[in-house]
């Protein structure tokens, strides 16, 4: 089957390198992923929204979940474990560690964690950019 | 620590999940803007009117 230039040169150019870096990355740092790939307003405009949204949620006393009681407490972890080197930084540092008092702050906490799964979109949108499943 | 109506937050949540949900489910620049406008508007918008149903339900 014959294949276009186009597709050809991208599949040569995913073959180069460790073909996972963007994903790891991006999820370690937001908008790294897009960084290494040359996509600077979009990684920029990623790692803006993203930090910006977890640092909203931690300044209206959102919580980060800590320790998996039960299965929405699991569900916490991984959304907050998506913003990577963020939730292990505030972990270090003791930041979100008061619990929830007020209904903003419940609602920091939900920021907290969307903030961690759009991470892991945008990660992943990385990888696909370059392994060449999405075009551009 | 800062202390958003109900409003304010729902607009700052809107605002930066539309920006990402347009740039990773688009390809082009153009499609992108009017997918995270699409995204931002269903946001706001439905809050408007959920947040209204639940006021005459609530009378």
């Amino acid at each position: 089957m014959a294949t276009t230039p186009t597709k050809t040169s991208a599949a040569k150019s995913s073959n180069q390198g460790f073909v996972y870096l963007p994903l790891i990355a991006g999820w370690l740092v937001p908008g790294a992923g897009h960084f290494l790939l040359g996509k600077w307003v979009r990684g920029t405009l990623l790692a803006v929204s993203i930090i910006a949204m977890f640092a909203i949620g931690l300044a209206m006393q959102g919580k980060l979940y800590t320790s998996a009681q039960d299965i929405l407490d699991m569900l916490g972890v991984a959304g907050d474990l998506g913003g990577g080197l963020l939730y292990f930084l505030c972990r270090a540092f003791g930041l979100g560690a008061e619990p929830v008092k007020t209904t903003i702050a419940d609602y920091g906490t939900k920021f907290i964690v969307v903030a961690g799964l759009l991470n892991i979109i945008a990660a992943v949108d990385a990888h696909n950019l370059r392994t060449g499943r999405k075009s551009s | 620590m800062i202390h958003p109506s109900h409003f304010g937050a729902v607009v700052l949540f809107a605002l930066f999940a539309s920006t990402v949900f347009g740039i990773t489910m688009r390809d082009k620049p153009r499609s992108m803007f009017r997918y995270g406008a699409y995204c931002f508007v269903l946001f706001v918008g439905s809050v408007i009117v959920f947040s209204w149903v639940m006021f005459f339900i609530a009378r």
